[in-house]
């Protein structure tokens, strides 16, 4: 089988390989598929959506999605309690929750990955330390302390965005942590060391590099974590204040016309799931790809 | 296996101390006055200003209220409400068996139907029926559940009229809470019908609660058999000519179990912090709902000692888990 794959294939570059393997599952590449729609509709918004997010027509309230009798075919999935586009809010809305996604992982993983570095390394008392402060992080449930966080800093998104990096941080530098623990006494190190490279260089480009996979799937996982967290937060009245088009936010000022309207709540959620489902389906294909575990046939 | 209880006490009392100090930091972290905070009062006198002051004991250094605060802690003493005027932990216990015994039914909703989705598609490895439950996990792991409740609001409660959209019973009845669970008392009252009534305001929010947590262990429970479906002793069970019945099930599944029960566990945070959405959607009078209340008429007493109780229960949770891992995989006690 393998032999097979060798006479086929040309020696491949890792890129190459990781790319055979994340295409090996249909799963990862429709998610990718609806990952990058998501993003190109969050660039080109302005381009894709037929209204202004904010734009209220009066005369047209709780106008039901266009195929249903009563719609109006510029206004796809129909009209908010204030006649705004939801179509539209939610075009704009992709670029909140992308937003979010960047924002929170971006902090939580340099963040955890120095701190991780540094507890793994270090070893010894800061490791204790560090490791017990990660456990009292953990010992709230997240959603919990981020909404406590916001009642603390006052609600709006980007306090929100830095709650939910807190929260995220202990998977982190746990994983950091572990990784780093594992690699730190390999021969490869250890030459490296004695060679004469100093902390700083031991940590970020001999030992970090070597971590790298299992830090790229969690920040997958965070990534999608983080959005619905934010979502919950914005529909809890605790994330992005309206009339921003966050989905969450757009969820929650659509409940009380739940009976009158199932257009108005059930869009906005509609886009959270796909987005939160491609982007869990993208990190099960890449932890296929990059466990060496699986890549057994 | 003494030692290993022993070592895990040994961990959480440090970290039970850090959320303490989280709890006790996030009213002195709060913007404006804490004896306004405390005392719910808006506009007061100077020296009721310093007798309140005083009566708190912020007038004394940050390290002595600490530990007076954590001597309170151990007295049961976590204040009181702004907002209801009594002590936050007769709250709690009021309100905790309405969410215990929503967890209770999600957390047996999703072991019923996760473990045995997660077996079917192990063994069925790769066939269609792996990848419908495979694909239905990940549609529930990812599921915003605060609009998976209001789909089914629209859909039983608003287009069929099956269930009830709010609360625990219908209103018609009334009998004292032996318990706390609605289920139990209901059924103690004896009133005709009271329990069919309790059972249809929980069958929703059960469904939303146990979305995650079904998903998240049909997951992990495909994957540990996955592991296990592999290995020698299966095999040999296989070739001796047991039936495929008794090798998955008696085999395999029991050595799979193992980490399963740790993502159980695990669950229970994910339940708390799934409470706090499930019980706003539907009015569930539980300690969720009663801490998103109290965030919003910045009830900071019951927010902070909520808080505390809250990370406590998972904490102790947590520690069974690890006893009971300890047990079943003595592996790790060393």
């Amino acid at each position: 089988m393998a032999e097979a794959t060798n006479n086929a294939v040309k020696p491949q570059s890792a890129l190459g390989e990781f790319w055979y393997y994340f295409t090996r599952s249909k799963g990862a590449v429709i998610g990718l598929a609806v990952f990058v729609i998501v993003v190109l509709m969050a660039i080109f918004a302005p381009l894709i959506a037929p209204h202004l997010p904010n734009e209220q027509d009066r005369t047209l309230l709780l106008l039901p999605p266009s195929w249903m009798q009563g719609g109006n075919a510029s206004y796809l999935l129909g009209t908010d309690p204030v006649g705004r586009d939801i179509f539209s809010r939610l075009v704009y809305g992709a670029r909140f929750s992308l937003f979010i996604g960047v924002v929170v992982v971006s902090l939580s993983v340099v963040l955890g990955v120095v701190i991780g570095l540094v507890a793994g390394f270090a070893g010894g008392k800061t490791d204790i330390v560090i490791m017990r402060v990660m456990d009292i992080i953990l010992a709230f449930p997240s959603l919990l302390l981020a909404l406590v966080l916001v009642a603390i800093l006052g609600p709006s998104l980007m306090n929100a965005m830095m709650a939910i990096a807190l929260v995220n941080l202990p998977h982190f530098v746990r994983l950091t942590r572990a990784s780093v623990m594992t690699e730190k006494t390999k021969d490869y190190v250890v030459g490296s060391r004695v060679a004469g490279a100093r902390w700083p260089r031991l940590m970020f480009i001999t030992i970090l590099p070597n971590c790298l996979a299992p830090l790229i799937v969690q920040a997958t996982l965070a990534f999608s974590a983080a959005i619905l967290e934010a979502a919950a937060l914005g529909f809890l009245g605790m994330g992005a204040q309206p009339p921003t088009p966050e989905w969450g936010t757009m969820l929650a000022e659509a409940r009380e016309f739940i009976s009158r309207a199932w257009w108005v709540v059930t869009f906005p959620g509609l886009a959270i799931l796909i987005t939160v489902l491609a982007i869990n389906l993208m990190g099960d294909g890449l932890r296929d790809a990059l466990d060496p575990k699986l890549k057994r046939s | 296996m003494l030692r290993f209880i022993l070592g895990r006490l040994a961990i959480l009392i440090p970290t039970f101390i850090g959320v303490a100090l989280i709890a006790f930091s996030f009213i002195r972290l709060l913007p404006g006055d804490p004896v306004m905070l405390m005392s719910g009062e808006r506009v007061m006198s100077e020296e009721r200003h310093a007798q309140i002051m005083h009566d708190l004991g912020y007038d004394k250094p940050i390290a002595v209220q600490f530990v007076d605060y954590l001597g309170k802690i151990a007295h049961g003493d976590l204040g009181r409400s702004v907002v209801t005027k009594k002590p936050v932990l007769d709250d709690f216990k009021a309100l905790f068996p309405a969410t215990l015994e929503l967890s209770i039914c999600a957390i047996i909703v999703a072991v019923l139907l996760g473990i045995p989705a997660g077996v079917i598609a192990a063994v069925k490895r790769g066939s269609w029926l792996d990848q419908t439950l495979m694909g239905a996990a990940l549609v529930g792991y990812s599921m915003p559940i605060f609009w998976w409740g209001l789909l089914l609001i629209i859909f039983f409660s608003g287009f069929l009229g099956w269930t009830p959209v709010s609360g625990r019973i219908s209103l018609m009845y009334f009998f004292p809470a032996k318990t706390g669970f609605m289920l139990i008392d209901s059924l103690l009252s004896g009133q005709k019908g009271a329990f069919s009534s309790a059972v249809s305001h929980l069958i929703l929010p059960t469904v939303v609660l146990a979305t995650i947590p079904l998903a998240v262990i049909a997951r992990q429970t495909r994957s540990a058999m996955l592991e296990v479906l592999g290995e020698d002793y299966v095999r040999t069970a296989r070739s001796k000519g047991l039936s495929p019945f008794r090798v998955v099930g008696f085999h395999a599944l029991r050595n799979a179990l193992i980490p399963v029960v740790t993502t159980i566990g695990l669950q229970v945070g994910v339940l708390l912090a799934g409470a706090i959405l499930t019980e706003t959607i539907f009015s569930w009078p539980g300690i969720g709902k009663w801490m998103v209340d109290a965030v919003f008429k910045r009830d900071y007493p019951v927010v902070q000692g909520g808080l505390l109780l809250i990370a406590g229960i998972i904490m102790i949770v947590n520690l069974i888990v690890d006893i009971t891992y300890g047990f079943i995989n003595p592996r790790i006690r060393r």
